[in-house]
């Protein structure tokens, strides 16, 4: 799907949490979202997800303006999976998962066998099917967010976003979640901060003070001139033979 | 009680081996075991009391009344098991069930174990509105108490509607989370003023033989019930429930949060508005004919958690068959627990219901 955002605006008591964003996803590509705490990256992903109404601008999928899409229409195309999303409730990590299959549901369209084959797939897709029987309360942060993600591709969407999936996780889990975003055929805008995670994105954009402050190809968008303006930080770009891209070696803050 | 708990491990016995299974047999035997045990528990209901009734004559009054048989029953008897018990069991059933789901629909919408039905300031409301009318006498004798409950009940809601509405436009992620606890604040605020006003009025206006009376009905009175009630009760109840089931999908939704659920295609403040709306015009209807019945909407929707797990297409019929048979019990346990005596049924609810969800909290907590 090709999720693109035209003019985004959102201001809160004078405050300007998106001003003036533009940007277009491409179908299948990967976009990395990062600045600094408060830049707007959160509120970015939720008015690209149909959440809130920008009230400014618009964004389309596909060239469908979203402000005419039913909730439940956007649900079946864009799936969002939140940071850090918990409850309380005794529920099985399918059950969890089998939450994803809401919005092809009704009450005159019951659940069915492909369901329950899409459950399935999606929970192997992330490696969780031998855990799949487990109570939530029981499961390490890690495997919470896989089985976040499972049900974000239980929706079968053509675009999925993340805001920053890989929060609190040990490095294993990191890459691991990575890896499988990574390799998913379908639109991915996430939201990072770890700056080396997002030197794999196709492309990065880079949000400042609620503005898109630049976006395009890892490597000419985080520049040392970038890391100290938008950042803070001193740091180097070391060369990786191995990867073939650069390293980030923080140095200090400014 | 014996009733009431016998015929809830039933339930739960029931429950049990079905959680995981996907099937439909395990639908089937819902459908017609709910119904079973939901007439045995009005049966005990209407056959347990000061003086019991063997369960023929009940079934033969049954038998009279509903087909026209002519069965030779005792006329005093035949009065008590129709206009008085049978009613009355009836009602129970109704507002165990109706507040049962209501706690359902409150917990999982605004995400809080704490939620129940009288959280949205309708219990207060509605005590206000019966004190105004018993004590101060107001619509000079052309309200009944019933009718000035109704409406306090629904005038305190719509002022707490008016204040989470006004304190939950905030900034930051999340609005629709945000809104679950503008919701709570304003109901606990909107509580606290009804009940002082309550207070209020009992202070000043009341003797002391008013006074006993207001707080007799304020802790719960099934006394006095007619058909008219169950006329009323009834159709609420099935509305209710009919909701919810309709609805089922949507409260699942919630599971993560309010944000989650618009993720999966749920127009939240559309489900929020009009579930919250059902269930406190079904509360604020069982409040007005039998008081203020505490314990049933928060801790059936908790046990039945434990027992069925927390999907809702289980969770409501469940919770909704587990709070009829909860208060018909808690009903016929206050009419013979003191001889002599009807306890009022908001204390009976309390004292079985707290050491009966203690134990289903240890159990939980150790499987």
């Amino acid at each position: 799907m090709r999720l693109s955002a035209e003019h985004l605006g959102w201001r809160v008591h004078g405050q300007r949490l998106l001003d003036d964003v533009s940007l277009t996803v491409e179908s299948g590509e990967t976009l990395g979202l990062v600045g600094p705490n408060g830049s707007g990256k959160t509120t970015l992903l939720r008015v690209l997800a149909g959440l809130r109404r920008p009230k400014v601008g618009r964004v389309l999928a596909d060239g469908r303006p979203m402000r005419d899409m039913r909730r439940h229409e956007i649900a079946r195309a864009i799936a969002f999976v939140e940071q850090q999303a918990d409850t309380l409730d005794r529920l099985e990590a399918r059950q969890a998962v089998a939450l994803g299959r809401t919005p092809f549901l009704s009450p005159l369209r019951p659940w069915s066998e492909r369901d329950d084959a899409i459950v399935t797939r999606a929970l192997a897709d992330v490696d969780m099917l031998p855990l799949a029987d487990r109570l939530w309360h029981t499961l390490s942060g890690g495997e919470r967010q896989r089985v976040h993600i499972a049900r974000a591709l239980a929706q079968q969407p053509s675009a999925l976003l993340l805001d920053e999936p890989t929060n609190h996780l040990d490095i294993r889990h990191q890459l691991s979640i990575l890896r499988l975003v990574r390799r998913l055929p379908v639109t991915v805008v996430i939201a990072l901060h770890d700056l080396d995670q997002a030197m794999d994105c196709d492309r990065i954009g880079v949000m400042e003070g609620g503005r898109l402050v630049d976006i395009g190809p890892p490597r000419q968008v985080l520049t040392l001139e970038r890391l100290r303006r938008t950042f803070g930080v001193h740091a180097d770009l070391l060369d990786d033979p191995e990867q073939g891209r650069p390293v980030l070696r923080f140095r200090h803050a400014l | 009680m014996t009733g009431a708990l016998r015929s809830m491990t039933s339930a739960t016995a029931a429950a049990a081996p079905t959680r995981s299974a996907r099937s439909a047999p395990s639908a089937w035997h819902w459908c017609w075991l709910t119904p079973l045990l939901l007439l045995l528990a009005v049966m005990a209901g209407t056959a347990i009391g000061e003086t019991s009734i063997p369960l023929d004559s009940i079934l033969e009054v049954l038998a009279n009344r509903l087909w026209g048989a002519e069965f030779p029953v005792d006329r005093i008897d035949a009065g008590i098991i129709w206009s008085y018990r049978l009613s009355r069991a009836l009602l129970a059933a109704c507002c165990g069930a109706g507040l049962a789901l209501a706690g359902v629909v409150l917990q999982a919408l605004l995400r809080n174990p704490l939620a129940d039905p009288f959280l949205m300031g309708i219990s207060a409301g509605a005590s206000t509105g019966a004190v105004s009318v018993a004590i101060l006498g107001l619509g000079a004798g052309t309200l009944t108490l019933s009718l000035g409950a109704f409406a306090g009940a629904g005038l305190a809601f719509g002022l707490v509607v008016l204040l989470a509405h006004a304190a939950g436009s905030g900034t930051g992620g999340g609005r629709a989370t945000q809104a679950a606890g503008a919701i709570i604040l304003a109901g606990i605020a909107g509580s606290q003023l009804f009940n002082a006003v309550t207070a209020l009025i009992i202070a000043k206006s009341a003797s002391a033989e008013q006074a006993r009376g207001i707080m007799f009905w304020l802790m719960g009175n099934l006394s006095g019930v007619r058909w008219d009630d169950v006329a009323l009760g009834l159709p609420a109840a099935l509305a209710g429930l009919a909701i919810c089931l309709w609805y089922r999908r949507a409260l699942d939704a919630f599971t993560f949060g309010a944000d989650s659920a618009a993720s999966l295609g749920i127009p939240v403040r559309r489900v929020r508005g009009v579930l919250i709306a059902a269930m406190a015009l079904v509360t604020a209807a069982m409040v007005s004919m039998v008081g203020a019945i505490g314990f049933v909407g928060l801790v059936i929707p908790h046990a039945m958690r434990f027992l069925v797990g927390s999907r809702h297409t289980r969770l409501v019929p469940a919770s909704a068959l587990a709070g009829a048979v909860f208060l018909i019990g808690a009903d016929v346990l206050s009419r013979i627990l003191v001889p002599g005596q009807v306890l009022p049924i908001g204390v009976v609810t309390a004292l079985i219901g707290a050491p009966a969800f203690a134990l289903i909290l240890i159990r939980g907590a150790r499987s």
